[in-house]
């Protein structure tokens, strides 16, 4: 789960990390009083969306004068964000933060990930500062430190030197570094973070360290143990499609082709997609209904793969093992009676029950294209696409 | 032969009373699969379909003997439950479990390093040697006794796609396992290529990948250093967009990494026999698996 960098920086201020003074604000007026009181020229107005890159979209800027703020508020409130990682439909701006602006020396990255390969906590740092960490790590990976934690053994004092004396932080710094890093650390684990990068960690004018720009992913698996995190997540930032999805417990990603497929299990959903890309088609996109789903998951599912407009043809396609191709027969057949399908639908199962699902298909009267194998289906969905 | 699980196993059923482990209890059983015993805590001295259920699993080993233990807790308590496992001397877990927080698994992956416990999984179908044994929630009817080849994969239906073309072929299997589609699996992908290498009757392996990661490109390297059966690899993912995590929470391509692609040209720099198109995965084994048939 994503959330805001204003919310990202509550939490840091939570754990004692230095973050510039400031707040959010979803209006104009409510942006004046905050500017108001920080009391000093310039502020930041930064908008607040679920993904980086908003500089280069024109989303971050400065504001010198009380009226400088307002008219800064005022073009990127409503205004539709496109940034390399919104994609070209860009991301409608409802809120900003209003941050007292800062007199940078240096900025340097520092992230905490989590390391698949050696099932470890990496903490990563670097000079090069406010720049894609991905790039830097391909171009100059010299400029990164990396230092592994074992989490049986938690963050070490070696751990925060080994950093600190790779960033060459000067002496005087280091003595702020180790409980900054100590309390991200502690934020990341007691909150369940997937990801948490602070890019750029600023060197100020004054000699300190200043969080300037924080992103925190939160493990969606863990919310269950954290209500209050729950409580941060934004819908607006999130595709309606897959979040009523997510109230029926399916799993769909909205893509941009035209071919909906439905299917149990994340992998045979992946592969079902290729097989559209292999017939000449592009996947509209990814839905997978669980290996334990029911007659109205499937239902549900159908619905929504049907509401999208882009929709030209559907592939289901079912491996029955929990999931009984009788009880998916079903689930269909219901869907259909009950919302008009204006596209071809090839069906494709195989599994627990197969003749079960086959024959309360054929005995629906509903016009749907059966198809005996995966290479079948591919030729029918092909077919389609042409037709 | 097999690897890892066998007619021996004695397996016993973490969370055996709910509805999900009565379910595949059962179903393990019915394909033959020793269950001698279930732990349910609060529910010792009870009764599954005969299974005796206890309190702890150190108690269940002791009064049992089992040494295998399938895990079907749900994802709050399921670490504690592989932890448990593991401390009271249980050889192989299966976690079949979805939805288990990454630090946990952190946690459980390091823990179970200072152990002699295997873990597969989780998020996982399980592991089956066609014949013999069953520990999962896999179909197994669609599986072939007696091999050549062995299965291991990322996934879960995926898996039964190919095991199902795989035996609609004549090819029959040794042992499939699913690795699970979490990030940080107990089993990987070179564990099961090792002990493959070691069992005698599996000749050749299908190994299934999906975006996310660099497990595939590691084994790879794998079988370039030390693995000379011959190896049918399939990627899911090729049409998966960039950031998005695609069902699994492993199956994700991040700052340019992680790609099918990058994961099919590292098969194919290893010698590794690439299907590009799963609908015709069973024809292509048969004539690389098949085709040199004494």
């Amino acid at each position: 789960m994503k959330i805001h960098e204003y919310q990202a920086k509550e939490l840091l201020k939570k754990y004692a990390v230095p973050v510039p003074a400031g707040g959010v604000a979803f209006d104009v007026e409510s942006a004046a009083h905050l500017a108001k009181d920080l009391a000093v020229f310039p502020v930041a107005v930064k908008a607040q969306i679920h993904a980086g890159g908003r500089g280069k979209g024109g989303g971050v800027k400065l504001a010198r004068s009380a009226q400088e703020v307002k008219e800064r508020v005022a073009e990127i409130l409503g205004m539709t964000l496109v940034t390399p990682q919104t994609g070209p439909a860009g991301q409608l701006v409802k809120k900003v933060l209003i941050e007292q602006g800062v007199a940078v020396l240096e900025e340097l990255y520092l992230g905490i990930v989590v390391d698949r390969a050696s099932a470890c906590l990496v903490i990563m740092a670097s000079t090069a500062g406010g720049m894609d960490i991905e790039e830097v790590a391909a171009a100059t990976p010299e400029k990164i430190v990396k230092v592994p934690v074992n989490p049986l053994i938690g963050l070490q004092d070696y751990h925060c030197r080994e950093i600190a004396f790779g960033l060459r932080l000067p002496s005087a710094l280091i003595k702020q570094f180790s409980p900054l890093l100590k309390g991200l650390y502690q934020l990341f684990v007691e909150n369940d973070c997937s990801l948490l990068e602070i890019n750029p960690l600023v060197i100020t004018a004054q000699g300190d360290l200043l969080a300037l720009d924080a992103k925190v992913d939160i493990d969606s698996n863990s919310l269950f143990r954290h209500p209050e995190l729950h409580e941060m997540r934004d819908f607006d930032e999130e595709d309606p499609l897959e979040v009523e999805a997510a109230t029926f417990n399916l799993n769909y990603i909205n893509l941009d082709g035209n071919i909906g497929n439905m299917v149990n299990g994340a992998g045979l959903a992946m592969a079902t997609m290729d097989i559209i890309k292999g017939a000449g088609a592009e996947p509209a996109n990814f839905l997978d209904v669980g290996g334990g789903a029911d007659a109205e998951m499937v239902e549900n599912g159908f619905r929504i793969i049907l509401s999208d407009p882009k929709v030209k043809g559907v592939l289901i396609n079912i491996f029955g093992g929990i999931l009984r191709c009788d009880v998916l027969a079903a689930g269909v057949v219901e869907a259909a009676r009950k919302i008009a399908i204006h596209v071809p639908v090839v069906v494709r199962m195989e599994g627990t029950n197969v003749e079960a699902g086959r024959e309360i298909l054929a005995e629906s009267g509903l016009n749907l294209v059966t198809a005996v194998d995966l290479q079948d289906a591919a030729q029918k969905i092909a077919h389609i696409v042409q037709g | 032969m097999s690897i890892f699980v066998d007619s021996s196993t004695r397996l016993l059923v973490q969370g055996i009373t709910g509805k999900e482990g009565q379910f595949h209890t059962r179903q393990c059983m019915a394909y033959g699969t020793k269950v001698v015993a279930g732990v349910t805590p609060g529910k010792g001295g009870r009764k599954m379909d005969g299974v005796p259920v206890f309190n702890t699993v150190r108690e269940a080993v002791q009064a049992t003997g089992a040494n295998c233990s399938m895990i079907l807790v749900p994802p709050p308590f399921a670490a504690d439950a592989i932890m448990e496992a593991a401390d009271a001397g249980i050889a192989l877990i299966v976690a079949i479990t979805e939805g288990i927080p990454i630090l946990d698994l952190l946690t459980v992956k390091n823990y179970l390093a200072t152990t002699k416990s295997r873990l597969i999984g989780p998020n996982c179908p399980g592991i089956i040697s066609p014949g013999q044994c069953k520990i999962g929630i896999m179909p197994g009817s669609i599986h072939k006794f007696g091999g050549p080849v062995g299965v291991v994969s990322r996934s879960g239906t995926l898996t039964y796609e190919v095991v199902h073309q795989l035996t609609l072929h004549g090819i029959g299997q040794t042992t499939c396992i699913g690795i699970g589609g979490d990030p940080v699996p107990g089993t990987s992908f070179i564990d099961c290529l090792t002990a493959f290498a070691k069992d005698s009757e599996t000749e050749g392996v299908v190994l299934v990948g999906e975006i996310g990661g660099t497990a595939e490109e590691e084994a790879c390297a794998f079988i370039t250093e030390s693995f000379s059966k011959p190896v049918v690899g399939f990627i899911a993912g090729l049409t998966a967009p960039p950031g998005r995590r695609m069902g699994h929470a492993g199956a994700i391509v991040s700052g340019g990494s992680g790609t099918a692609a990058a994961k099919i040209e590292a098969m194919r720099q290893s010698g590794v026999h690439v299907c590009e198109n799963l609908a015709t995965l069973g024809a292509f084994c048969a004539d690389i698996f098949l085709e040199n048939k004494r």
